[in-house]
This record gives C-alpha cells, sequence and structure tokens, in this order.
C-alpha cells in the first residue's frame, strides 16, 4: 500500500488506487456469496412449487402486464445505470448525478409495482402464511425487494458525498461498486421473471 | 413476560453459574476500574484493526468457548457413566448436547482458526495487513457478540433443546415453544455475517498482498490452506443464513417452510442444512491441514513432501465438499440413484485426503525429526485422524449407514475427526506459534503432560464409543436401562473425559505460568523455521514488516538463513513511510446494535429488533461518511522501533 | 478499457439494453405463445435468462476489468454452486416425496 499512488492514464478513475483495486475485487466475491445466497432462495422456492395447501395457485393469480412493467422498469433503470458510470468516465460529475437520479426514480417506480402486486395477492387470499409455496414466494421476491431498497438508501448516500466532494478516487469507487450491486440485482430479477412468473404462468 | 420467565430458575447448577458470572463481572470491572485500564482497553482492543490484537482475541474468546462446551461434556459424562442416573432430566440434558455441539463448532473451532489465520496469513505472506482492517473487526466482533447472544441462553430465558442440527418439526413452535430455539437462529445468523466476512476478506488478502515474488505455488501451505477455507466460507455460509432466516419467518412470522401444516417441507431443513453443514466441516478441517503441514515440516526439518500434490488435493477437496451433503441423512428414504451417488462421492474424498496423510509422512521420512509439544500435537493427529477417516469411510456406505446412523458410532467418528483434527491442530498452532505474538515460548515439561493426557484421554473416551455403537447404544439419550450392558464402556469414557479436562486446564495453567516464568526469547525465529513469519522479530511490529521482503522460492526465510542474508539491515536499507489504517469504534458498537437487535428478536419484541436494526444501519451511514484515510509511520519512528526490539538479537 | 475512448457514444450500453428487452419479450413469447412442450418451454427460457445474465456480466458490469480472471473465477464458481444448490435440491428432495408416496 505505498502512499503515493501515481497516475495510470489508462485507467478510470475508479481504478487509481491500491485501496480501490481490493475493495471492487472484494465486492465481486461478495457478489459471489449472494449468488449462493438466491440459489438457496431459488432452491427453496422450486422444492416447494405446488405446496399450497388450501391457497390459490399462482396461476391463478399472475398477470403477464404487471410483471412486464416492473421488468422493464428494472432493466431500464439498469441501463440507466450503466449510462451514469459511462459519464462518470468522462469526468462528468453533473451526468454522473443525473442517470444516477434517473435511476433511483426508476428503482422506486419498481418497488411501487411490486408493492402494489404483493397488496393485489393478500387480496386474493395469498399470504406469506398461507401456504408453503407462498411462504417461498415471497420470501424470495421480498429478499429482492429488500435488496433493491438498500441500494437506492445506498445510492442516495453516495449521490450526497459526489455531490460534496465531486470526483475522485473514493467517490468514483463508491459510484462504481453501487452500480455493481444494482446491476446485480437485475441479473437476480431476469432469474425471478424467469423461474418465478414465467414458469409459474406455464405450470 | 414474567420476570421468573425470563431468567432461568429452578436448577441448582444454574443458580451456581448466575453466581459465578455475576462475580466474574464485578471482578472485571474492579480491576480494570482499580487500574484505571478502562481507556487502555478501549483504545488498544476495543477500537483495535491490527490482525494479531484480532487474532488474540479471536482466540482467547475461543478457549473460553472451550471452557464452555468441555464444562458441557463432562456434564453429559456424568449423567451417562452409572445407568438410570437422574442428575439430569432428560429436558436439561437435551440442552446441554445443543449447546455443546454449537459452541465446539462454531463458537469454539472456528474462531480458534480464523485467529490463527488472523495472526499468522499476513505475516506468511509478507503484508503488513489484511485487505480490509475494518471489516476484520467487524467480523470479530459480531462474531463475538453472536456468540455472547447464544451463551446467555442458559441464564436468560432458557437454552435450545433440538440439537446442534435443529430438525424440524423438533425445532418448531410446537415442539420448542419459547426464546430457547430463538437463541440459537439469532445467535448463529449474527456470527455468521462475520464468518463470510472473514472469507472474502482473507481471500482478498491472499490474492491481492503477497510480497512481491511470492507466485501462487510459492504459497506457504497454511496460506493456501486459509485461501481455499476462505472460497468455502464464501460460498457456503449464505446458505445458512437463508435456511436460518427461513426458520425463524416459520416461528416468529408464521410461514411454512418447515412445518407439517399447510404443504411446509420439514425434510428441506435438514438438505439446507447440511448443504452448508458438511462444507463447514472443512471449513474446519483444511486450515488443521495447513497448521500440520507447517510444524511437520519444521520439526523434520525439510520441506514439505509433494507441495503440488497438497495443493491440489485441497483444491478436489474443497469441491468434493459442496457435493456430498446427502450423507448426512441416507435414512431419510430418498431413492438408491440419489443415496449411491452421494455415497461415491464421500468415499472419493477419502482419496485426496490419503494423499495428504502419505504426504505429511514422506515430509518425515529421513528428517531430523525434533520431539516438542507442537510437534506431538501434530504427530498424535495422524494415527487419530485415520481411525476418524476410515470409519468415515464406513458410515459413506450408504446401506451400512442404516446401521450405523443415530448411534454412538457416529458420535466416536465424528469426535475422531474433529478433536484429533481440528483441536489438535489448535493446540499444535497455538504451541508453534505462541512466541511469534508474546516473546517467550510455552512451558515445555507443562506442555508435555497436558498433551499425554489430553491425547490418552481423548483414546480411552472416545475409542470405547465405536463400540457402545455396536451395542446398539443410541446418541442424544439422557440415559440407559441398568441391563442394557452399557455400562462398562461408560465408565471407561467418562474416565477418559475427566483426563481430557485435566489436560485442558493445564494447557490453561501453562499459559498463565508461561506468562510469569519463561524466560523470554532473543531471537524472532525460535524454531529453526522456514517461512516468512519468522523473519519478523517477536513481538511483531505493528506494521510487520519495515521492508517488505522479496520472495525467490518455497521456503523463503529458510533459504535467506542458509545464505545468511538479514531480513533487515538498518543502515544499508532505505525505509519508506508506512500508510497505516485508523482504529475505529465503529465495529464494536455496531455489532453491539446487533445483539441489541438479535436479543429482541429471541424474545419476539419487534420494536427492540427494529431499533437494532435502525442503530446498525446509522453506523453504517456514519462508516460511509467517514473518510479514512489512515496515517502515515514516519521513517525515524521504524527506525527507533525497529532499533529497540532488535536490540537483544545484535 | 481504455479510459480515454469514453467521449464516444456509448454503444455498448445501448446495445446491451436492446439486447435485453428483446430477450425478456422473446422469453415472453416462448413461454406464452408458442406450441412448444412445457420441457422445451423450460429449456429455451432458462437459456434465455442466462444470455441476458452475460449481458449485464459483460455489457454493463465491466467484469473483465481490473481483477478480470479472479472476477470471473468467481462468478463461473458461483454458478457451479447454484446448479449444484438448485438442482441439488430439487433432486433430492423430489426422490424424498417420491419414496414417501
Amino acid at each position: 500500500m505505498g502512499h503515493t499512488e501515481t497516475i495510470d492514464p489508462n485507467k478510470p478513475l475508479e481504478y487509481q488506487t491500491e485501496k480501490s483495486r481490493l475493495n471492487i475485487l472484494g465486492f465481486w466475491i461478495f457478489l459471489g456469496a449472494e449468488v449462493a445466497l438466491f440459489a438457496t432462495l431459488f432452491a427453496t422456492y422450486f422444492v416447494l412449487t405446488g405446496r399450497l395447501a388450501d391457497g390459490p395457485g399462482p396461476g391463478e393469480l399472475f398477470e403477464i402486464k404487471g410483471v412486464l412493467i416492473e421488468t422493464f422498469i428494472l432493466l431500464t433503470s439498469s441501463f440507466t445505470c450503466g449510462i451514469a458510470i459511462h459519464e462518470m468516465r468522462r469526468g462528468s460529475k453533473k451526468g454522473l448525478m443525473i442517470w444516477f437520479g434517473l435511476t433511483l426514480l426508476l428503482g422506486l417506480g419498481f418497488l411501487y409495482f411490486e408493492i402494489e402486486e404483493f397488496i393485489h395477492y393478500v387480496h386474493e387470499g395469498a399470504t406469506i402464511q398461507t401456504s408453503a409455496y407462498w411462504s417461498s414466494f415471497f420470501t424470495l421476491l421480498g429478499t429482492h425487494g429488500a435488496h433493491v431498497s438498500l441500494g437506492i438508501g445506498w445510492m442516495i448516500m453516495i449521490l450526497i458525498q459526489v455531490a460534496r466532494h465531486g470526483l475522485n478516487t473514493t467517490t468514483t469507487r463508491k459510484a462504481f461498486i453501487i452500480s455493481l450491486y444494482w446491476h446485480f440485482l437485475d441479473v437476480v430479477w431476469i432469474f425471478i421473471f424467469t423461474g418465478v412468473y414465467l414458469m409459474g404462468m406455464v405450470m | 413476560m414474567k420476570l421468573d420467565e425470563f431468567f432461568v430458575t429452578g436448577d441448582p447448577l444454574i443458580y451456581g453459574a448466575d453466581v459465578s458470572i455475576i462475580l466474574s463481572m464485578i471482578g472485571v470491572v474492579f480491576v480494570l476500574t482499580k487500574y484505571k485500564k478502562w481507556g487502555w482497553l478501549w483504545k488498544e482492543w476495543l477500537t483495535t484493526v491490527d490482525h494479531k490484537k484480532l487474532g488474540i482475541m479471536y482466540i482467547l474468546s475461543a478457549v473460553l468457548m472451550l471452557f464452555r462446551g468441555g464444562v458441557d461434556a463432562l456434564l453429559m459424562r456424568a449423567q451417562l457413566t452409572m445407568p438410570e442416573t437422574e442428575f439430569l432430566d432428560s429436558t436439561h440434558y437435551n440442552e446441554i448436547f445443543t449447546t455443546h455441539g454449537t459452541i465446539m463448532i462454531i463458537f469454539m473451532a472456528m474462531p480458534f482458526l480464523i485467529g490463527l489465520m488472523n495472526v499468522v496469513v499476513p505475516l506468511q505472506i509478507g503484508a503488513r495487513d489484511v485487505a480490509y482492517p475494518f471489516l476484520n473487526a467487524v467480523s470479530f466482533w459480531t462474531f463475538f457478540m453472536g456468540a455472547m447472544l447464544f451463551n446467555i441462553s442458559f441464564v436468560i430465558g432458557g437454552s435450545p433443546g433440538a440439537g446442534w442440527t435443529s430438525y424440524v418439526p423438533l425445532a418448531g413452535n410446537e415442539l420448542s415453544p419459547g426464546p430457547g430455539q430463538n437463541y440459537y437462529l439469532l445467535g448463529l445468523q449474527v456470527a455468521g455475517i462475520g464468518t463470510l466476512l472473514t472469507g472474502i476478506n482473507f481471500l482478498v488478502t491472499i490474492l491481492k498482498m503477497r510480497a512481491p515474488g511470492m507466485t501462487l505455488m510459492r504459497m506457504p501451505m497454511f496460506t493456501w490452506s486459509s485461501a481455499i477455507t476462505c472460497i468455502i466460507i464464501i460460498f457456503a455460509f449464505p446458505v445458512l443464513t437463508v435456511a436460518l432466516a427461513l426458520m425463524t419467518l416459520d416461528r416468529i412470522f408464521g410461514t411454512h417452510f418447515f412445518t407439517m401444516v399447510d404443504g411446509g417441507m420439514p425434510m428441506l431443513w435438514a438438505n439446507l442444512f447440511w448443504l452448508w453443514g458438511h462444507p463447514e466441516v472443512y471449513i474446519v478441517i483444511l486450515p488443521a491441514f495447513g497448521i500440520f503441514s507447517e510444524v511437520i515440516s519444521t520439526f523434520s526439518r525439510k520441506n514439505l513432501f509433494g507441495y503440488k500434490a497438497m495443493v491440489y488435493s485441497m483444491v478436489i477437496i474443497a469441491a468434493l465438499s459442496f457435493v456430498v451433503w446427502v450423507h448426512h441423512f441416507f435414512t431419510m428414504g430418498a431413492d438408491a440413484s440419489v443415496n449411491s451417488f452421494f455415497s461415491v462421492t464421500t468415499m472419493a474424498i477419502s482419496i485426496p485426503t490419503g494423499v495428504k496423510v502419505f504426504n505429511w509422512l514422506f515430509t518425515m521420512y529421513k528428517g531430523r525429526i525434533k520431539i516438542n509439544t507442537a510437534m506431538l500435537w501434530s504427530l498424535a493427529f495422524i494415527p487419530n485422524f485415520v481411525i476418524g477417516g476410515v470409519t468415515g469411510v464406513m458410515l459413506a456406505m450408504a446401506a451400512a449407514d442404516y446401521q450405523y446412523h443415530n448411534t454412538y458410532f457416529l458420535v466416536a467418528h465424528f469426535h475422531y475427526v474433529l478433536i484429533s483434527g481440528t483441536v489438535f491442530a489448535c493446540f499444535s498452532g497455538l504451541y508453534y506459534w505462541y512466541p511469534k505474538l508474546f516473546n517467550h515460548k510455552l512451558n515445555e515439561t507443562l506442555g508435555k503432560w497436558s498433551f499425554w493426557l489430553f491425547m490418552i484421554g481423548f483414546n480411552v473416551c472416545f475409542f470405547p464409543m465405536y463400540f457402545l455403537g455396536f451395542a446398539g447404544m443410541p446418541r442424544r439419550v439422557h440415559t440407559y436401562a441398568e441391563g442394557s450392558g452399557w455400562f462398562e464402556l461408560n465408565a471407561v469414557a467418562s474416565v477418559g473425559g475427566v483426563m481430557m479436562g485435566i489436560g485442558f486446564v493445564i494447557l490453561v495453567y501453562n499459559i498463565y505460568y508461561s506468562i510469569r516464568y519463561e524466560p523470554r526469547l532473543t531471537t524472532g525465529d525460535p524454531w529453526d523455521a522456514r517461512n516468512l513469519e519468522w523473519a519478523t522479530p517477536s513481538p511483531v511490529p505493528y506494521y510487520n514488516f519495515a521492508k517488505i521482503p522479496e520472495v525467490r522460492g518455497l521456503d523463503e526465510f529458510w533459504r535467506m538463513k542458509k545464505e545468511g542474508k538479514k531480513d533487515l539491515d538498518l543502515k544499508k536499507d532505505k525505509l519508506e513511510p508506512i500508510h497505516m489504517p485508523d482504529y475505529s469504534g465503529v465495529p464494536v458498537i455496531m455489532s453491539t446494535f446487533l445483539f441489541i437487535s438479535g436479543f429482541g428478536l429471541v424474545f419476539e419484541w419487534i420494536w427492540m429488533g427494529v431499533a437494532g436494526a435502525i442503530g446498525v444501519v446509522i453506523t453504517m451511514i456514519m462508516r460511509s461518511f467517514d473518510p479514512d484515510e489512515g496515517y502515515h509511520v514516519e521513517v525515524e519512528e521504524i527506525k527507533e522501533i525497529e532499533e529497540h526490539v532488535r536490540r537483544e538479537e545484535a | 478499457m481504455a479510459g480515454n475512448n469514453h467521449n464516444k457514444f456509448p454503444w455498448n450500453h445501448v446495445l446491451g439494453f436492446i439486447f435485453s428487452i428483446v430477450l425478456t419479450l422473446l422469453a415472453v413469447w416462448a413461454a406464452l405463445y408458442s406450441s412448444l412442450s412445457i420441457t422445451a418451454i423450460v429449456w429455451t427460457i432458462v437459456t434465455l435468462a442466462l444470455l441476458q445474465a452475460a449481458v449485464q456480466l459483460f455489457m454493463f458490469m465491466h467484469i473483465g476489468e481490473g481483477e478480470g480472471k479472479a472476477q470471473k473465477g468467481t462468478i463461473y464458481f458461483s454458478a457451479f454452486i447454484a446448479v449444484v444448490i438448485v438442482a441439488g435440491s430439487i433432486w433430492v428432495m423430489n426422490a424424498m416425496m417420491h419414496s414417501m408416496m
């Protein structure tokens, strides 16, 4: 950990210090652990699929329209988040903040639709206590939703720091890491969309 | 909730524990106040991010937990020595074997090994600290708070009693009402966070912070074993996190994952638990293998035989460890194809393990072997572990397992692998690396007494259990009938248990004795050892290396000594200022909030759980806004420190 | 990952975005409007999901940058673990249920 970091013009700002490089690698490894976490939730969901007790089944309640809205919102937010990092690498603090702001709004929109959807299911008699199937459904999606909420709070913290200190080795690293987290949540959603909704409607 | 429900009442043993806990707390507070040590405690220990100090605290906690788990074990032996004893009733017995198992695995074996990893790994790879010193402190404090949360259960609210595996429906709300089982769930959850962070931290440390020239294939074997262990931790612990969370939801929020009604599936718990549980076994055995490799190589005065084969067999063991979990529940009723598959993968693990055993033997072959306490523990490991391993292969055969399952044969098997593997390694590593930390050895005479008592006691205690298993004695029974024919072997086992207890007491006394009377060392390399941790002076300066060494091959320090090269020449070598991280009070405060949150959930006081969680979030935000720039140690100061610690060596 | 060509138009991101929308619509079509058998549908939509995950990883998350090798290794190994956890649990638990019937 030399204290005189030399600037390498071929690398983006967030890779300039040893500490940043360590943190980014560490975060990738953390994402590996998150994969194992979500895989366990998916395994639970698939094993408990069809165990409905007296409650309704997914085929009766899922509607493709709402799910597609949520999916497109999240996909778009992943895109805007990517553009934010692109802007950051152009050295544009304003660009980063605008596109991160858009990402935040889309994230909130996603949460709104997801909560609407949950409320709808509860009205139809499918709560987390109804049956093993719905327990695993709400836990899997709730964990993803909690991650999104956490991501929103975290992104706000980063935005405050960028606004205060501008783009430096620390703030760019933090912005880059939250972008990795955000894209990762999109990856998880793709599998929820496929494994939970599409399969639920097919079976 | 009434006060007599909040505190556990009615058992003289518990009142005794209450009194001793209160007395020792008063004692600690009194000593700290009398000698004005509160500030010292906060500044030097509670806020530290130094990997060596965290390692010491890990090991201290682990020894404390070994005492607690050991007392549990002796209580069980006391109950089982004679048939139809009424010393402990069945509920109390259930609680004791549950806490014994959980504490020994989660709060003793893992922190002991992680403590040694903390002390040794950065030194072995020539680094000044771990990749994320702050996170390292978070790891320790979450482990510590998790352990405390679990441990207070026996005086506040009641202990869990469904076994360390906590199978449902026994661990469910109907059969285990009250806070006991919640303690298990939340204590492990809180400690698990710390373990996962340790895994990430040390993997990145080993991948990225090695001294120049130290390629992967030049890493010391203990570092290799730590790296592989970290990979297993990273991918296994999230499974435990989810499994515990699902059972917590079942118990507190009325979901139906593992319940008997509304579609729940109790068997799924066993599946998830062992998906984590089997890799966990390798988390506590691979670092042990690393320790034995270091100790055997040093005291055979030879390099490790078959270095590459050692590395590859560990990689294979790690990969296989994720595909054998079903062998823990062969008898649950899967079909023949499932059981055969997991039978074969299980037996396959014995091949790389066998390779390692032969490599240790060949390391010693034609070596000039030096016998001391550290080496004795390593030598004793080989035959004892082989007994455990071979009986493991017997258990791996699914058809035969239907006979052994849930008998004392199994109990004997896993104690043979865990004690002669993990516990012997912890002791061996403690004797071996202790001088690095405290600049004196542990006394050899006392060490040998404790070794022989513990090792012989271990065999006297657990070897008869194989035969108790053959005689049909099931595990987890609190007593047995007069005419069962199990009395003699049980009595023998109890004698062994007492011998192990005495061996442990001597070990602890040895630490006290050695601090007072053992001569201080004049060298940083008391064993004439081979790896870089011994290139530093003892005790190690807080920045570890004044100058980062260059590595040209395996056993770099040995090479340096043969070439007569010094690791540091204060007159010639050009030193540079060293960047060090700041100490921080955030980890201990954050973990205290986690404790509060967990404690609230144990009693299903949701408001308290939420309040603690908010505290955690606030401390995290505080940390996010902390610039955390660290400070530089100037060259003058380094020179002063180095001259001071090396004065006696000159 | 050269730092100086970031003034260009972010083609990578736009393409990735288009890919992910197309792949999503394809999956919806395959699942709800095609006449494939259920097994074929499952395989198709799982493959499409994996492709989409790859789009995120490679086009949005810059997985090859920095410690590219270690990062890819982590993700590949975690994919292996995910398969073990999901497929293994389904296989084992179905075998249990089957022999209980």
